[in-house]
C-alpha cells in the first residue's frame, strides 16, 4: 500500500462545506444575552478569510515553536547582558496591561456573534476567540520570561495585582473592557475590531517591537509579530460586519457616534502609553530613527485613516475627519505623548516600575524631532534628574518644580494634560473634568439611553471610581505605597524608583523618604468648591502649560 | 542613571567601511544575578496562591489576567451594560462560591497545550481519512452503511457546532474567572473542531463515493423525526441565559446521554463490523476531547457543591438544572433508537447502550456526591 498522503481539497468546496454546519433554529433560538441597538435585517452575507481548524491549529502551533524556539535562544544567547533596563522598565507597565485586552477580545466575540446573523462571519469571530486565548497567555508568558531573567524583577512579580489597582491601570483598562460591555456592536466591533484592532495595532504590535530590537530585546518583538500575524484575520472580521451594518440606513448614525467615540478613545489611550513607551522607553537616538509621531503619520493617517477609513465614505460611513485631525494636532503640535511621559514620571512613587531620567543625548533627539521641546520640558526633566535619589527631599511631584498636579479626564481617564483644552461639567450631578470636548461629549451625549432623539436603551455606561486619586483622598503618600503592596521584600525599599542606579542601596527611594506627604484627590477638591472659585481654577487651569506650569510662572 | 551606552553611542562603521544606521548591541549587564538588590530574587508572580507548592505554567499565565472586584480591582469595573454591571458579575450564574477564583483547569489549558493537542488531532484525523481513501476504504463500505455515514453520522456535525457556536462560546464571557472562562473556550474550539472534521470528512465521502449523498445530513438534521429531539436538545441548550447551567446541561446530560451514546456507543461500536474503520476513528477524537471536557466540568462542579458556604445549595441547583435536561436528553437519545437496527450488522442494541449511557451519568454524579435525579431512570 502507498503512504498515505493528506490530499489538498478545494478551498472553495470546502469553505462551502463548512457552511452546511449551520442552521436556523425551530424549536429554540440562542438566548439573547447582549443587546445592540443595531440592526442586521438586511444584511448581506460577506465571507472573510474563510479559515479551517484543520489548518488553523497546526498553522498556529508551527507560529508558537518559533516563538519558543527564540525564547530558548535568547536565554541561551544571554539577551539580558544587552537589553537596556530604560526599556525593560516600562514593560512592566505594558505587559501587565496587554493580556487583559487580548483576554477581553475572546470574551467579546459572542457579543458579535449574538449579534450578526450570518454564520459567514460566526466562524471567522470564533477562530479569533481562541486567537486571543492565545495572545493573552503567549504575552504572559513573555512577561514571566523578563521576570526570571531580567536584573529586577519587582514590579513584574506583582503584575496583573498591581494593573489593577495601580494609578494609571484604568488607562489601559478600558482598552479591554470597551470590548466586551455594553452595546454589542460598539463594543465589539467599532470600538475593538474596526479602531483598535485595525489602527492601533499598528502601532502596538508593529512599531512598538521594532523599538524593543532596538533596545536588544528581540523577545518581545518575536511574540508581538506572531500575535500580529494573526490580526488580519480579525480586521477582516470587522469589515465585513462594518459593511453589513452599513446596508441597514438605520444604522449609520450609530456607526458615526460609535467611530468618534471609539476613535477617540483609542487616541488618547493607546497613544499615551505607547506613544510614552516608545519615546522614553528607548535608549536608540539615532536621529534618523523614526519617531512616534512620524510612526502614527505613517500607520495610522496614512495607511488607516486614508486607505481604510475614507474609502468606506463611499458606503456612507460618517468618518470623523475633525477627530483624527486634532488627534494629529495633539501629538505633534499640542505635545501629547511628552504630557503624558511627564505625568507618568511625576507619579513614579505610585507605579510599579523605575523611569530612567532624561540625558542631553535624549534632549538632543528630542529637540530634533519635535523642535521646541526643550524649552517646554527639558527644566521639568534636568529637576526630574536633579531629584533623582533620595537626599531629604521629597519626590518631584512634592517638589516646586512649577508642575500643576493634573485633573484626571473622567472619559479617557488620561489626565487633562492639554491644559487649554480642559472641560469643566456637571453631569450625574457631579463635577467633573475632561481633556477634551470630545471626552466630555462621550459621557454627557453618547453614552446615554437616548441619542439625537432615538432611544438607544442598549448604549453601555461609564461606571467604577473612575479617578484613582480619590481612593487616596488625603492618605500620606507611604500608606498609599504600603496599602498598594508596591514595596521589595525588605519590607521598605520602594519597587518604583525614578532612576536606573540598583548598584548602590543609599540611592534607593524607602518608605520613610516618602512619609508626610499627603495626596489629594482633584475631583473632590473641584466638588468642594463654590462656584466661583471652581471658575477661577478652570480659567488658571487652562491658562497653565506647557508641561504641567503654573498659569503665568515660566 | 546607569552608566551604559546607548545604541546611538556605538560606532556604526561596518568593517568594510560601509556606515548604516543601525542600533548597536550593547553591554548592559541587566541580566538576572548580576546584582544583589531588595527583591533582586523575587522571581515568581506573587499575588496568587498557587495551587500546589508552586505554582504551574499555566497558573502563571491565567490566573488574574482577568480582574476582580472581589480582589485588587480597586476602581471597580469602569464600564458598565445599560441595565447590568459591567464586568464578569457573579449573578450571570445562580450557582454560588465562596471564593471563585480556587478553579484550576485540570487539563492547564494554555497557548501551548491548546496547539498541540489540537494540532494532534487535525493531523491524527486527517492521517486516518487519508489511510482510508489510499486504502479504498470507502469504496467498500456496504450501500447501506455508507447511507448511515451519510445521513446520521453526518447529522451529528449540527450538534457539535451548535454546541460549540452557541453554548460554549458565549458561556465562556461570562464566567467570574480567567481559569473557568478559559477552559470553556477550548472545549468550545473542540466541539467546532469536531464539527468541522465531520463536515470534511463528509465531503471526503461523497468524492470517493458516487452514491454518498454529501448533502443528506441536512435533510436529516431539519427534518428526519429521528433527530429533531436532538435538534430541539441542542437548540434549547442554546437558549439557557446561565452559564452554568448550560455547561452543566451540555455536558453533564446531553454529552453522556446523547453524544457518547451515539459516537461511542452506536458509530464506533458498529462500524467495524461494516467494515468501516475510518468513522469510528473521528468520532474517537471527539470521545477523547469529551473526557478532557468532563475534567474541567467536574472539578468545577465538584468545587462548588463541596464549597464550605454554599455547597449544599449549589447540590440543589445542579440537582434541578439535571432535573431539567436529563428529560430531554433522554428523549433525544430514545429518538436515536430507530438508528441502532438500520445497519446490516449491528453488534449493540439500543437498550444496552442507553443503559451504560445511565450508568455514565450516575458514575459522574456519584464522583461528585450529587443525588441522581429520579427522571434519569424514566
Amino acid at each position: 500500500m502507498p503512504a498515505a498522503t493528506a490530499r489538498r481539497q478545494s478551498r472553495t468546496k470546502i469553505h462551502d462545506k463548512i457552511q452546511e454546519l449551520s442552521w436556523n433554529p425551530t424549536f429554540a433560538t440562542p438566548v439573547d444575552k447582549y443587546p445592540t441597538d443595531y440592526t442586521f435585517e438586511k444584511a448581506p452575507k460577506k465571507d472573510p478569510m474563510k479559515q479551517v481548524l484543520r489548518s488553523y491549529f497546526p498553522m498556529e502551533e508551527e507560529k508558537d515553536q518559533r516563538v519558543f524556539g527564540a525564547m530558548d535562544g535568547a536565554v541561551r544567547g544571554n539577551m539580558f547582558r544587552h537589553v537596556q533596563q530604560r526599556w525593560m522598565e516600562w514593560q512592566k507597565l505594558f505587559l501587565s496591561i496587554i493580556p487583559f485586552p487580548e483576554i477581553s477580545a475572546a470574551r467579546a466575540m459572542p457579543l458579535a456573534i449574538n449579534a450578526v446573523p450570518n454564520p459567514e462571519v460566526h466562524n471567522g469571530l470564533a477562530v479569533q476567540m481562541i486567537d486571543e486565548v492565545r495572545h493573552s497567555t503567549i504575552q504572559m508568558n513573555l512577561k514571566r520570561l523578563y521576570m526570571n531573567h531580567y536584573i529586577d524583577p519587582a514590579g513584574f512579580d506583582i503584575t496583573e495585582k498591581a494593573f489593577s489597582n495601580c494609578y494609571a491601570g484604568t488607562i489601559g483598562r478600558q482598552f479591554g473592557e470597551g470590548f466586551i460591555t455594553g452595546d454589542a456592536i460598539t463594543a465589539a466591533d467599532i470600538y475593538l475590531t474596526i479602531v483598535a484592532e485595525t489602527a492601533f495595532t499598528n502601532t502596538l504590535f508593529v512599531a512598538m517591537p521594532s523599538e524593543a530590537a532596538a533596545n536588544g530585546d528581540y523577545l518581545l518583538p518575536t511574540v508581538f509579530h506572531s500575535v500580529q500575524s494573526d490580526e488580519s484575520r480579525h480586521i477582516s472580521n470587522g469589515y465585513s460586519i462594518i459593511l453589513m451594518a452599513l446596508a441597514d440606513e438605520r444604522n449609520r448614525e450609530l456607526l458615526a457616534r460609535d467611530l468618534r467615540y471609539a476613535w477617540w478613545n483609542n487616541h488618547a489611550v493607546v497613544d499615551a502609553a505607547i506613544g510614552t513607551f516608545i519615546e522614553y522607553g528607548t535608549k536608540d537616538r539615532r536621529k534618523d530613527r523614526e519617531s512616534y509621531a512620524e510612526a502614527w503619520r505613517r500607520w495610522i493617517y496614512d495607511d488607516y485613516y486614508r486607505s481604510y477609513l475614507m474609502p468606506l465614505e463611499k458606503y456612507g460611513l460618517e468618518v470623523p475627519h475633525d477627530l483624527v485631525e486634532e488627534a494629529w494636532n495633539r501629538i505633534w503640535n499640542k505635545g501629547y505623548i511628552h504630557e503624558v511621559a511627564q505625568f507618568f514620571a511625576t507619579g513614579w512613587p505610585v507605579n510599579y516600575w523605575r523611569i530612567d531620567p532624561m540625558t542631553d543625548e535624549d534632549f538632543e533627539w528630542f529637540e530634533h524631532k519635535y523642535p521646541g521641546w526643550y524649552d517646554k520640558y527639558g527644566k521639568w526633566w534636568e529637576n526630574y534628574s536633579r531629584l533623582r535619589h533620595p537626599n531629604g527631599h521629597g519626590p518631584i511631584a512634592f517638589e516646586d518644580v512649577n508642575y500643576q498636579y493634573p485633573h484626571r479626564c473622567w472619559t479617557c481617564m488620561v489626565p487633562c494634560l492639554i491644559r487649554e483644552d480642559l472641560v469643566v461639567d456637571k453631569v450625574d450631578d457631579q463635577w467633573r473634568t475632561y481633556c477634551s470636548e470630545t471626552c466630555r461629549w462621550t459621557d454627557k451625549v453618547a453614552f446615554r439611553p437616548e441619542y439625537k432623539g432615538r432611544d438607544t436603551p442598549s448604549m453601555g455606561r461609564l461606571t467604577g471610581k473612575r479617578e484613582w486619586e480619590t481612593l487616596y483622598h488625603n492618605w500620606d503618600l507611604a500608606d498609599i505605597q504600603k496599602d498598594l503592596g508596591y514595596v521589595r521584600d525588605d519590607g521598605k525599599t520602594l519597587i518604583p524608583q525614578p532612576h536606573m542606579d540598583l548598584d548602590d542601596p543609599k540611592k534607593l527611594w524607602t518608605l520613610d523618604d516618602c512619609k508626610g506627604y499627603p495626596f489629594p484627590s482633584p475631583n473632590i477638591m473641584l466638588n468642594e468648591m463654590s462656584d466661583q472659585e471652581r471658575e477661577e481654577f478652570a480659567t488658571q487651569y487652562k491658562a497653565g502649560g506647557p508641561g504641567g506650569r503654573y498659569a503665568g510662572r515660566a | 542613571m546607569a552608566d551604559t551606552l546607548s545604541p546611538a553611542q556605538t560606532p556604526t562603521q561596518t568593517p568594510t567601511g560601509r556606515v548604516r544606521s543601525v542600533p548597536r548591541l550593547v553591554f548592559t549587564d541587566a541580566e538576572a544575578g548580576a546584582l544583589e538588590f531588595p527583591s533582586s530574587n523575587s522571581r515568581s508572580f506573587n499575588y496568587f496562591k498557587p495551587q500546589r507548592l508552586k505554582a504551574t505554567m499555566y497558573e502563571d499565565v491565567t490566573v488574574d489576567v482577568q480582574p476582580d472586584p472581589a480582589r485588587y480591582l480597586t476602581q471597580n469595573w469602569v464600564y458598565g451594560f445599560a441595565k447590568a454591571p459591567g464586568g464578569y458579575p457573579t449573578e450571570w450564574t445562580a450557582a454560588k462560591s465562596s471564593d471563585w477564583h480556587w478553579f484550576r483547569d485540570p487539563n492547564q489549558e494554555w497557548e501551548q497545550t491548546i496547539y498541540k493537542n489540537n494540532a494532534r488531532l487535525v493531523r491524527q484525523v486527517e492521517q486516518n481519512i487519508a489511510n482510508a481513501r489510499n486504502e479504498g476504504a470507502f469504496e467498500r463500505w456496504s450501500p447501506g452503511w455508507s447511507r448511515i455515514v451519510a445521513w446520521h453520522v453526518g447529522a451529528w456535525m449540527h450538534p457539535e457546532h451548535g454546541l460549540g457556536m452557541h453554548v460554549f462560546l458565549p458561556a465562556q464571557r461570562d464566567a467570574p474567572t480567567n481559569m473557568i472562562n478559559n477552559a470553556i473556550s477550548v472545549n468550545s474550539m473542540h466541539k467546532l473542531r469536531i464539527a468541522q472534521d465531520l463536515a470534511l470528512f463528509n465531503l471526503e465521502a461523497s468524492e470517493a463515493r458516487s452514491d454518498f449523498d454529501g448533502k443528506a445530513h441536512l435533510e436529516a438534521w431539519n427534518d428526519d423525526p429521528v433527530w429533531q429531539p436532538v435538534r430541539e436538545n441542542a437548540e434549547k441548550l442554546t437558549a439557557i441565559r446561565d452559564w452554568l447551567e448550560a455547561v452543566v446541561a451540555a455536558n453533564l446530560a446531553f454529552e453522556p446521554l446523547v453524544g457518547e451514546l451515539f459516537r461511542g456507543g452506536y458509530v464506533m461500536a458498529t462500524a467495524a463490523a461494516n467494515g468501516d474503520f475510518v468513522t469510528p476513528s473521528i468520532m474517537g477524537v471527539a470521545e477523547s476531547d469529551l473526557e478532557r471536557d468532563l475534567g474541567y466540568t467536574k472539578d468545577l462542579i465538584g468545587g462548588l457543591t463541596s464549597d464550605q458556604e454554599h455547597g449544599r445549595q449549589n447540590i440543589e441547583l445542579v440537582g434541578e438544572w439535571l432535573s431539567r435536561w436529563i428529560p430531554e436528553s433522554l428523549a433525544a437519545a430514545r429518538s436515536l433508537a430507530p438508528v441502532f437496527s438500520e445497519a446490516e450488522n449491528s453488534p449493540v442494541t439500543f437498550e444496552d447502550t442507553l443503559s451504560r449511557a445511565r450508568e455514565r451519568v450516575r458514575a459522574i454524579l456519584g464522583e461528585l456526591e450529587i443525588p441522581t435525579p429520579k427522571e434519569l431512570d424514566q
